[in-house]
């Protein structure tokens, strides 16, 4: 079943703290970001994760959020616009043993650097994604982004900004994602559940952080964030659990055909039986999709949680597998077998 | 009764046929076989864009030259000695290429009106008069090897495929070399077909039965073994040289290899080469494009392995991001670039050297990274092993340039021993050894190299990335003045390579009228050049650079002591530029950007104007 990764801390060794992942730079986002606090909750679930800090790599492409990593007292490599997925993959494959996490951005992920995205997707290193959605571009001073509503006024679009956006769940799932969550930054205590539970996922852990960019494009999420608008505009995700949602618990989500709707349960034509009952390590990924789309609907919640966690090969291990299995069917290689090999003549 | 065999030094043979027709196959063991019974070798493959254009086309020609010779040889020959012509087309292509009197071979049975019109043939090259000035031989090659080939099972359609070895038999006949080599090929090649081992067979010995039971030749040829220096040969192509070089590279310093690659014509060869090497953890990654290809090497190389990248020019245009921020995280990173024609595609099947400034200087800001170019097939492998020590030691991105002429050209390479070659030393950092904790830019004061501490080294936790940072700390920093430093430290790193390398190899006159200057895949047409006028005693030389960034420190006084310094290149004169602006010389180009080699006497003809000018007769 659900596989928990052991610890790599050698028995005996000093508990970390918070504070053992602080880095000495001062942290440089806007005043109100909500980037300040997905990595406060970042520094304290790593002492929890039970792993040497040593052996964990942050990497980050180009955007505000990519700054991640030279706050995280860890290793870290601050990379180029888009391509931190690439270079997260050479870092694992190279070193299975880390464990390794991208930082990236709505347009760092899905824009420059979309093609690396669905192919690590699809790869599935071992490996955890915390992509920072704020549907804007905030580095480059407030320009629209891949998941910016459309119709959206900025500086760069004066009449509204004509190409409909992305949905990161749904492109995740179709592009084979093992582990696919959302979560948000005002959520302290989910943000830090989910962000555990990406890491104990072996394969690649997609999680899409739902981030209030306070200057560019503030209260973009607040339906979705606040306490007094929350409960009736999202729906938390627990495996085995009937989606049910609203301040009463009165709300829940059916499929209609093929149409998730949202019904009332408690005026006596529906009953929480006749739910979606949510099951995220389902292989298939129908439901998972279904899921996924109610963000794009009008009046539908934007579900919170885990859409989808299964277990398929990793990249490293499939490639690691056949250098052993060659060393075994080989021998080590032989340098100087191998610069002789073939046909060969002596001049005496 | 054995026909007279008759002595000669060298010859050129050029194969031509469909790209569906087995020259490269043929053309390749010719090639095997005349290195095995010992003469130097040089090849020029020649083929189409197209996996296989419309039978019969101009287009779709594909060619395989070898010169072979008694004495040491550079080029695979200006002019041909026999022409194989499989076909109108391949006739039509490549006939400029042969000798006033050389052995023309055609396939008529492939001369139909159709394949005529198909080559724009008007009328019948054979009978027409349009070959008068060859020794012309057609043979029915293909109703030939249906015949020869007519008791075994194939059908017509795979009998026909077999006829370039009827075609390579009557070659082995005219040059005196045995079969047993190709035969050996053909059991290994159709292992797991073996339905095909004996009809290619049979084809072989058809064609070689054929001219020893006709009277079409007068005489066979025979070239003598080259004198080589004692050791152990094997024939090479330079992509696979350049494959060896990095398994070394990697298996000596103990740095796993990462290799990142995306398929690209003429660079595919390395990784189809390296993924055969797993059992040397040799790990190959084909990526989703160029960029990622270089992402996953310098990732690796964070971590701690040899990370590697390959491609041609596009490919580095658009990798060239990527090596800028390893060039400014001080990582070690080689980056082989594979030049064909440009630009833009260009023809990427023609080689070229036009890639150079490219590689100079297409990154943004001040962007100083070591390039290093092999001249000859089988130099890939001593200098891809040289970027990735200098890549390690300097903790830098090296730059490797080869081309296609070379990468798929071959040549005779005296195996090294292992003890010949160089250390490449990791150094990994293993603790900090300052009291203000791990400094990740605190440099080697003698190589200015930073420390490269790998992730999972605990109490070396540290940050990089592309923004600039401070000397020493490695910190974020927009400080003018470290930022001017960091600038000048990073182009004083590379300069720095020029202290260890070793003198400028002067060929031929140490001083006097003329220096020819090259660099690259030119190599074979500049030395053979040399080499006649030195026979002569004429006051010429050649220097060929394998260091292009930095050039040897000794290169302006050697450049200094000759009258005349003529850069030949396949280019519009980009090391002519680099050498203008660094020496202030008043050097001159010589440049040809067809997408072909160098001839020699296109050489010859440049430097006898040069040395009219200044007075020679």
């Amino acid at each position: 079943m659900r596989r928990k990764r052991t610890s790599g801390i050698p028995a005996g060794a000093p508990t970390l703290s918070k504070k053992d992942f602080e880095s000495d730079q001062d942290v440089r986002w806007c005043p109100g970001c909500g980037d300040y606090s997905i990595l406060a909750q970042t520094q304290r679930i790593m002492p929890e994760l039970g792993i040497p800090k040593e052996n964990i790599v942050f990497i980050s492409g180009i955007g505000c959020s990519s700054r991640f990593p030279y706050y995280m007292n860890t290793y870290g490599f601050h990379t180029i616009h888009g391509r931190a997925p690439t270079i997260a993959s050479g870092v694992k494959m190279a070193n299975p043993d880390l464990s390794v996490w991208i930082i990236t951005g709505d347009g760092d992920a899905l824009s420059i650097g979309g093609n690396h995205f669905i192919h690590l997707m699809r790869r599935n290193f071992d490996v955890n994604v915390l992509l920072f959605n704020n549907r804007i571009y905030g580095l480059t001073k407030g320009q629209y982004s891949p998941t910016s509503e459309q119709g959206k006024l900025t500086k760069s679009t004066p009449l509204g900004s004509v190409d409909p956006p992305f949905n990161p769940i749904s492109l995740a799932l179709a592009s084979g994602a093992t582990f696919v969550a959302r979560s948000l930054d005002r959520d302290a205590s989910h943000l830090r559940t989910i962000i555990k539970s990406a890491f104990e996922h072996k394969g690649t852990s997609f999680i899409e952080i739902y981030q209030n960019c306070n200057v560019f494009n503030d209260k973009t999420f607040i339906q979705y964030t606040e306490k007094d608008t929350k409960a009736d505009n999202t729906v938390v995700l627990e495996h085995g659990d009937s989606l049910v949602f609203g301040t009463e618990h009165d709300k829940g989500i059916r499929l209609n055909g093929f149409q998730p709707e949202v019904v009332e349960t408690t005026n006596g034509e529906y009953s929480t039986d006749d739910l979606i009952v949510h099951d995220q390590y389902a292989e298939d990924t129908t439901l998972a999709n279904f899921l996924a789309r109610m963000s794009d609907t009008p009046d539908m919640p934007h579900p919170i949680g885990i859409f989808r966690s299964v277990r398929h090969p990793c990249y490293e291990d499939a490639m690691t597998n056949q250098v052993r299995t060659a060393r075994e069917r080989m021998g080590d290689g032989d340098l100087e077998a191998l610069l002789n090999d073939g046909e060969t003549w002596t001049v005496s | 009764m054995r026909k007279p065999v008759e002595q000669i030094e060298e010859a050129t043979i050029l194969f031509a046929g469909d790209s569906g027709d087995g020259s490269q196959t043929i053309g390749t063991q010719m090639t095997e076989t005349t290195a095995l019974i010992g003469n130097d070798v040089a090849t020029l493959p020649d083929y189409p864009a197209e996996i296989q254009a419309p039978a019969g086309s101009l287009a779709g020609v594909s060619g395989f030259q070898l010169h072979f010779s008694s004495e040491q040889i550079h080029t695979p020959g200006d002019l041909c000695d026999v022409l194989v012509a499989m076909n109108p087309a391949a006739l039509k292509v490549h006939l400029n290429k042969l000798k006033s009197n050389g052995i023309l071979i055609v396939n008529i049975d492939n001369f139909a009106r159709r394949n005529l019109r198909l080559a724009g043939y008007e009328s019948d090259p054979i009978t027409d008069g349009t070959l008068t000035k060859y020794q012309v031989f057609p043979v029915e090659l293909t109703q030939l090897t249906r015949k020869a080939l007519e008791t075994t099972a194939l059908t017509v359609r795979e009998i026909d495929r077999c006829k370039n070895f009827f075609a390579l038999g009557m070659i082995l006949w005219l040059y005196n070399r045995p079969m047993e080599y190709t035969m050996k090929w053909i059991k290994v090649k159709y292992a797991k077909r073996p339905q095909y081992i004996e009809p290619n067979i049979l084809a072989l010995r058809a064609g070689n039965i054929y001219c020893e039971a006709t009277e079409q030749f007068a005489s066979s040829y025979d070239v003598k073994p080259a004198d080589f220096d004692p050791g152990t040969y094997r024939n090479i192509e330079g992509n696979m040289a350049t494959v060896l070089g990095l398994v070394a590279a990697s298996h000596q310093s103990g740095l796993p290899l990462v290799y990142g690659s995306y398929p690209i014509t003429p660079a595919s060869d390395i990784l189809h080469g390296l993924a055969q090497y797993r059992n040397f953890g040799v790990v190959t990654m084909q990526m989703e494009d160029e960029i990622a290809a270089v992402g996953v090497a310098i990732g690796a190389a964070f971590s701690g392995a040899l990370g590697v990248t390959g491609s041609s020019g596009p490919g580095l245009a658009l990798k060239s991001e990527a090596i800028n921020l390893a060039m400014i995280a001080e990582l070690p990173l080689v980056v082989c670039n594979i030049q064909r024609a440009g630009p833009s595609t260009g023809m990427p099947t023609k080689t070229e050297q036009s890639d150079l400034l490219q590689m100079f200087y297409g990154r943004n800001g001040e962007s100083p990274v070591p390039i290093i170019a092999s001249s000859r097939p089988h130099d890939c492998f001593e200098t891809i092993y040289e970027a990735c020590r200098i890549a390690v030691k300097y903790r830098t991105p090296v730059i490797f340039l080869s081309d296609l002429y070379i990468g798929l050209g071959a040549e005779p390479w005296k195996i090294p021993q292992l003890s010949e070659l160089p250390e490449i030393r990791p150094d990994f950092a293993v603790s900090a050894d300052t009291n203000n904790g791990f400094e990740p830019y605190l440099r080697d004061p003698e190589t200015l190299a930073r420390p490269w501490a790998k992730p999972g080294t605990a109490g070396l936790e540290h940050r990089i990335g592309g923004l600039e940072k401070s000397d020493v700390t490695g910190d974020v920093s927009y400080d003018a003045e470290n930022h001017q430093r960091m600038v000048e430290i990073r182009a004083e790193k590379v300069a720095r390579i020029a202290d260890e390398l070793p003198p400028t190899e002067v060929f031929g006159a140490q001083e006097g009228d003329l220096l020819l200057l090259g660099w690259g895949g030119t190599y074979g047409a500049i030395r053979t050049t040399a080499e006649n006028y030195i026979a002569s005693e004429l006051p010429i030389a050649h220097v060929h650079l394998r260091h292009l960034n930095p050039f040897p420190k000794d290169l302006g006084d050697t450049l200094q002591r000759f009258k005349k310094i003529l850069i030949p290149e396949l280019n519009s004169g980009q090391l002519l530029q680099l050498i203008r602006s660094t020496y202030l010389i008043d050097a001159i180009g010589f440049n040809k950007v067809q997408g072909q080699p160098f001839h020699v006497f296109e050489l010859e003809s440049k430097i006898d104007e040069i040395l009219k000018e200044i007075g020679h007769a």
